[in-house]
């Protein structure tokens, strides 16, 4: 009955295709068609801090840094080529600078946080440098390992408050700053690694992922394109350490935690790999049911590698992919 | 031809595990000439591409590029010296339409220098560029992706990739294997084009009547060896190259 004498066809909205780099925007129905997306995004996230109570909110702070998070995993893997299991390294090197610089010298977070990012971020680079040269798998594993290092150093040379951490580091002057300062990072990035991605370095970027020697035969440096683009991502990561640890007040060995390198990736992989907005949009999904399922113990795990197992097999484009190819297509049947 | 080089090879040799790549191999480059080189499979024609370009370090001998020691420069280094090559097996950009796979080489360096740092319209520049090498200017083709693209436009794509650099070397490692006889007609004229703007080029090539349509002077190899040099009719009937490479058959 339904074999045979109809088939599924898609068109592609057309605006999409025509204005791909031309902005040739002709009516206000297709303005509304490009920009929709991204207000319902942007409004969205802003409103959430009004109608959320306490718990949720903090809950919304830790969705918003596992979200710079995986931005920063999906653009080096997908748009460069690096696979970076550095995470937590990130977070962990922010976070103890930040708050290293509270509580030493007294800096005020609103201070500590950008001297922090930057610094990390060029310490995790310096760090990471020797290892640009690996492919593919060892470059994994080697970030995979970074904070695991940290935290032996750290416990073995007794610094730093050694197991115990620092607390009572200074909070955010007031609940508005501290939840619109993370959203406000967030999409930050993903619009700015957007712009970033679609001109030249973006580029040389994907040339380096696609075919590496024909860069290198182009003139290309492609060392110090890779140290450019895991410094942006460990920017952004290290921001989100530096955050972290002025939200709690405390910092400790638990910001090199294996779930600021893990649980991104899950939530790049279920948003949709490659799309960058996908990846957030799974981290903002990914953290409160990971919250939600805390009432489960152990079973939670088991809970959450299903949901990722489902996506892998039944959904590897991940939610973001699957739901621009449907905003962007019509779908009809039709008689054959 | 004056007795200027632009490119001299001195005694390199090159093994790679136990298998001896290229056994102490020297030749010039004369500057504006085309130099064929050829040689049965595996007899290092393509190591000899790498190590000229960096891509392979030399086990001992030196390469001079227009009177300087370039051994063991990385490649990009000496891509941006003008020294420049194409790959035996096309290397494009295979996600990226084919002319943004040129943003990547008039990003270099070298190019940003010789055009004071403005780049102008850079993807009507590569369009422009494509056009060069023999992409038709209003169909689609410079706009697919590279991934997409026939073989044919696939060695165009690298030999575009060299004059984006604005080079005084290409080598081309067997610019002409694997396309139809159409095509390689079609691209002879435009080496012969590159070659009367100046640029000094080395040839390795299979198709030997092609092949010496365009150049004076042929380098045999053999197991890593040079067996003879010279101008192709002399080198013909050499009688090791016949045995080595022609076979009985007189192409
Ligand atoms: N990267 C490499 N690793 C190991 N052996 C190699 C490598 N490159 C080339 N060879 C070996 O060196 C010899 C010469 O190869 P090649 O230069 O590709 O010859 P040609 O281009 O003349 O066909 C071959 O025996 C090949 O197997
Ligand atoms: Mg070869």
């Amino acid at each position: 009955m339904l074999t045979g004498d109809r088939r599924k066809k898609r068109l592609d909205r057309s605006i999409k295709v025509r204005t791909e780099g031309l902005y040739a925007v002709s009516s206000w129905g297709e303005m509304v068609y490009l920009i929709a997306p991204r207000f319902v995004l942007i409004v969205g996230l802003f409103t959430l801090p009004l109608v959320l109570d306490m718990y949720w909110q903090r809950v919304l702070c830790s969705a918003g840094i596992y979200a710079l998070l995986a931005l920063g995993f999906d653009f080096l893997a997908e748009f460069v080529g690096l696979v970076c299991l550095g995470g937590a390294f990130f977070v962990g090197v922010g976070g103890y600078i930040s708050g290293l610089l509270n509580a030493y010298y007294g800096w005020p977070p609103l201070l500590s946080i950008p001297v922090a990012s930057v610094a990390g971020a060029v310490i995790s680079t310096l760090i990471l440098l020797p290892c640009l040269r690996l492919r593919g798998i060892y470059f994994a594993i080697v970030s995979f390992m970074f904070p695991l290092f940290a935290v032996y150093i750290i416990v073995a040379l007794g610094v730093f408050g050694s197991t115990e951490g620092i607390s009572a580091l200074a909070t955010f002057p007031n609940i508005w700053i501290e939840q619109y300062l993370i959203l406000v990072a967030v999409i930050l990035s993903l619009f700015g690694i957007r712009r970033l991605v679609s001109e030249d370095i973006g580029v040389i970027f994907q040339g380096i992922k696609d075919n590496d020697q024909a860069v290198k035969a182009s003139g290309i440096n492609i060392t110090a394109y890779r140290t450019k683009a895991v410094f942006i991502t460990a920017l952004i990561g290290c921001f989100g350490g530096a955050y972290l640890s002025h939200l709690y007040g405390w910092l400790g060995l638990s910001l090199f935690a294996m779930d600021f390198s893990i649980m991104p990736i899950a939530a790049a992989v279920m948003g949709g790999m490659g799309s960058l907005v996908g990846p957030v949009l799974g981290a903002f999904i990914l953290t409160p049911l990971s919250e939600a399922l805390r009432g489960f113990g152990q079973l939670r795990v088991v809970l959450y590698s299903l949901i990722l197992i489902g996506f892998i097999v039944y959904k590897p484009e991940g939610l973001m992919n699957y739901l621009q190819r449907k905003y962007h297509q019509f779908e009809l049947w039709e008689k054959v | 031809m004056a007795d200027e080089f632009l490119l001299q090879v001195g005694g390199v040799s090159k093994a790679f595990g136990g298998v001896q790549a290229i056994t102490n191999l020297s030749f010039r480059l004369f500057k504006g000439e085309i130099l064929g080189v050829i040689g049965p499979n595996g007899s290092g024609k393509t190591t000899l591409v790498n190590l000229i370009t960096g891509f392979v370090r030399p086990d001992s001998g030196k390469v001079f590029y227009k009177a300087r020691n370039i051994t063991g420069l990385q490649p990009h280094k000496i891509a941006n010296l003008g020294l420049t090559r194409t790959f035996q097996i096309a290397r494009p950009y295979d996600s990226l339409p084919a002319f943004k796979n040129l943003i990547v080489p008039l990003n270099s360096p070298r190019v940003r220098r010789t055009r004071g740092g403005k780049l102008g319209d850079i993807e009507a520049v590569a369009i422009d560029m494509l056009e060069e090498v023999g992409f038709e200017r209003d169909a689609r083709v410079p706009y697919k992706t590279a991934g997409s693209l026939p073989l044919g436009y696939l060695k165009r794509l690298e030999l575009a990739r060299c004059i984006a650099l604005k080079p005084d070397i290409i080598i081309c490692d067997e610019i002409f294997s694997g396309l139809s006889m159409s095509e390689i007609t079609s691209m002879i004229p435009f080496l012969e084009k590159l070659h009367l703007e100046g640029i000094t080029m080395m040839m390795i090539e299979h198709r030997l009547r092609e092949l010496f349509r365009l150049t004076d002077r042929v380098m045999v190899m053999n197991f890593g060896e040079k067996i003879a040099e010279g101008m192709p009719q002399e080198v013909i009937e050499n009688k090791e190259v016949r045995k080595a490479y022609l076979g009985t058959e007189t192409s």
